[in-house]
C-alpha cells in the first residue's frame, strides 16, 4: 500500500512537472500565444506608419530604451493603405506626452524590430486609444543600400571630368558603365531625390 | 541476421522438455516471425521492418481495452517518465548551459548577443529537446522496457499470462506502450524548460545578457508553430521508440544472450531512426 502511495505521488509530480512546462512553452514563451500572465492591464494606443518592415505582433515598445509595452496587433487602414500598429502601454508609463513620436527600429544587427517611441513635449499625455501622428517607418537595409547606390552612380556622371578623378573611382561605377548602372535601381531613384535628409 | 544461427543451436541445446513448451503453446508470435530458410541480412531487415509494423497495429489494437485498467498505465507512466526524470533534468540543464557558452561565443562575433534568448529557444524547441530527450528516453526506459518484457519471455511469464486467458498484448505490451508515449512529449518539454533556464543561467550570470532582454527577445521571437512542432516531434519520437522497445522484448529470444542482444538492438534501432525521423518531420514544417 505504501509503496502504491509513493509510486502515486511520484506519477502525480512527474505528469504535473510535465503539464507546467508545456503549459509555459505553449502559453508563455511564444508571441502569438495565449498570454495568461500578463496582457490585460495598460492602455491601447495606435500609430500609422508608410511602412512597418519586419515588426510582428509582440514586439515591445521602448521609450528611451525602456520596454514600456508591446504590439499586440498590425493591420492596414483600408482608406490610405498604411499600416496600422496597435501597442499596449504598461499603465506605469501614463505620462507620455501625446506630439510624441513613434519610430521602427531594429535591436542590434540581426535583432527585431521594435517601436521606439520619442518623448515629446506636450502637456497632455497619451491615453487609451489615442493616436501617434509622428511616425517614421522601418529602416529598409534595401532602400538604403540603392540610395547608395545611385549615390555612386550619380557621383561620377556630374563631376567625372578630372582622369585622375576617374581612375581613382571604384571599378563597378566606372565612368563608361554609367548611364547601364544607372538604370539599373531606377525604382530607388525617386526616393533618393524626393527625400532629401 | 547473422545471430540466428548461434541462437538456434542454442535453442537447440535447452533440455527437450523446455524446448516443446516453446513450440507449443506459443502462439504464432512465440516464435520468431522471421520467415524460413535462411534470410540474408536484407531480407531479414524488411522481414523485421514488417513484423514492427504489423505489431504496432496490434499494439494500437490493444491500446484501447488497456484503458480498462488505469492503474497499470500509472505504474509504467511512472516507470518510463517520473524514473527518467532525474537524467532529463540534468541533460536539460547542462545542455541549456552549453547553448549558453556556444551561443554567446557565437553571437559576440556578430554583437548581438542579446539573440542569445532566441537562439536557445529556437534549438532547444525545435530540435534539441525533442532528439536528446528521445535518446536518453532510449537509453534510460527503452532498455529497461525491453529487457523487463525479454526476461518475461525468457521466463515464460508471456505464456503463463496466456495460460490465464489473459492478452498479454492488452495486459503486458500495451500498457508500457502507453505509458512511453505519454511520458515521453512530458520529459521532452521538462527537457525544454530547464534547458532554457541553463542557457539563462550562462547567458545572464556568466555573460552579462540583460535577463529582460533575455527574455523579451525570446518571446517575441518564438512562436507557437514552434512549440507544437516541438510537441508533435516528442510524440512521434515517443511512439517510435517504445513501439521499438516493446517489440524487442516481446520478440526476444528467450535466452539470457538474446535479452541482451534484444536490448541492446532497441538503443541502437530506436536512436538511429529517431535521427531519421528528425529529419523527416523538421523537413514536413518547413
Amino acid at each position: 500500500m505504501r509503496a502504491n502511495r509513493t509510486l502515486e505521488i511520484g506519477t502525480g509530480f512527474f505528469v504535473l512537472l510535465g503539464f507546467a512546462a508545456l503549459f509555459f512553452l505553449t502559453t508563455q514563451l511564444p508571441s502569438n500565444g495565449l498570454k495568461v500572465g500578463g496582457a490585460q492591464g495598460g492602455f491601447r494606443v495606435t500609430a500609422q506608419f508608410d511602412n512597418i518592415g519586419d515588426l510582428k505582433s509582440g514586439a515591445p515598445v521602448a521609450l528611451a530604451g525602456v520596454t514600456i509595452g508591446e504590439v499586440t496587433g498590425i493591420g492596414i487602414d483600408p482608406q490610405n493603405y498604411r499600416a496600422v500598429v496597435t501597442m499596449r502601454i504598461d499603465p506605469r508609463y501614463n505620462k507620455i506626452p501625446d506630439d510624441s513620436d513613434a519610430s521602427i527600429n531594429t535591436q542590434g544587427l540581426l535583432g527585431g524590430q521594435y517601436v521606439a517611441i520619442g518623448a515629446g513635449g506636450s502637456e497632455t499625455y497619451l491615453k487609451n486609444g489615442s493616436q501617434i501622428e509622428f511616425t517614421q517607418p522601418a529602416f529598409v537595409l534595401e532602400n538604403l543600400v540603392n540610395k547608395l547606390f545611385a549615390s555612386f552612380a550619380s557621383k561620377p556622371a556630374e563631376s567625372g571630368q578630372g582622369g585622375s578623378n576617374s581612375s581613382a573611382s571604384p571599378s563597378p561605377g566606372g565612368p563608361g558603365t554609367n548611364p547601364p548602372a544607372g538604370g539599373q535601381p531606377d525604382g530607388a531613384k525617386p526616393h533618393g531625390g524626393g527625400r532629401p535628409k | 541476421m547473422t545471430d540466428t544461427p548461434g541462437a538456434n543451436a542454442e535453442a537447440g541445446s535447452l533440455p527437450p522438455g523446455r524446448a516443446a513448451q516453446e513450440r507449443g503453446p506459443g502462439g504464432p508470435h512465440a516464435v520468431r516471425p522471421r520467415g524460413g530458410g535462411r534470410p540474408g541480412i536484407l531480407l531479414g531487415g524488411v522481414a523485421r521492418a514488417g513484423g514492427i509494423a504489423l505489431f504496432a497495429l496490434r499494439l494500437v489494437a490493444a491500446c484501447g481495452p488497456a484503458f480498462a485498467r488505469p492503474a497499470l498505465i500509472v505504474h509504467q507512466i511512472y516507470n518510463a517518465g517520473a524514473r527518467s526524470l532525474v537524467i532529463i533534468m540534468l541533460s536539460g540543464l547542462f545542455t541549456g548551459m552549453v547553448l549558453g557558452l556556444q551561443g554567446a561565443y557565437l553571437l559576440a562575433r556578430f554583437g548581438s548577443e542579446n539573440l542569445l534568448g532566441v537562439a536557445a529557444a529556437l534549438s532547444l524547441l525545435r530540435e534539441l529537446g525533442p532528439v536528446l530527450t528521445s535518446l536518453l528516453f532510449a537509453g534510460r526506459a527503452g532498455t529497461a522496457l525491453t529487457s523487463e518484457i525479454g526476461l518475461m519471455r525468457a521466463t515464460d511469464q508471456l505464456t503463463a499470462i496466456e495460460m490465464m486467458a489473459v492478452d498479454p498484448m492488452r495486459y503486458v505490451a500495451a500498457p508500457r506502450f502507453l505509458g512511453g508515449l505519454i511520458a515521453m512529449p512530458l520529459l521532452a518539454a521538462i527537457f525544454n524548460v530547464i534547458g532554457l533556464f541553463g542557457a539563462q543561467l550562462i547567458g545572464v550570470w556568466e555573460r552579462g545578457i540583460d535577463p529582460a532582454a533575455f527574455w523579451s527577445q525570446m518571446q517575441s521571437s518564438v512562436v507557437l508553430r514552434d512549440a507544437s512542432e516541438g510537441i508533435i516531434k516528442s510524440l512521434v519520437f515517443g511512439f517510435v521508440v517504445t513501439l521499438i522497445a516493446v517489440y524487442g522484448g516481446y520478440h526476444s529470444e528467450p535466452t539470457a544472450e538474446g535479452v541482451g542482444l534484444a536490448t541492446t538492438r532497441t538503443v541502437v534501432t530506436a536512436s538511429w531512426l529517431t535521427l531519421l525521423l528528425d529529419y523527416m518531420v523538421t523537413a514536413a514544417f518547413m
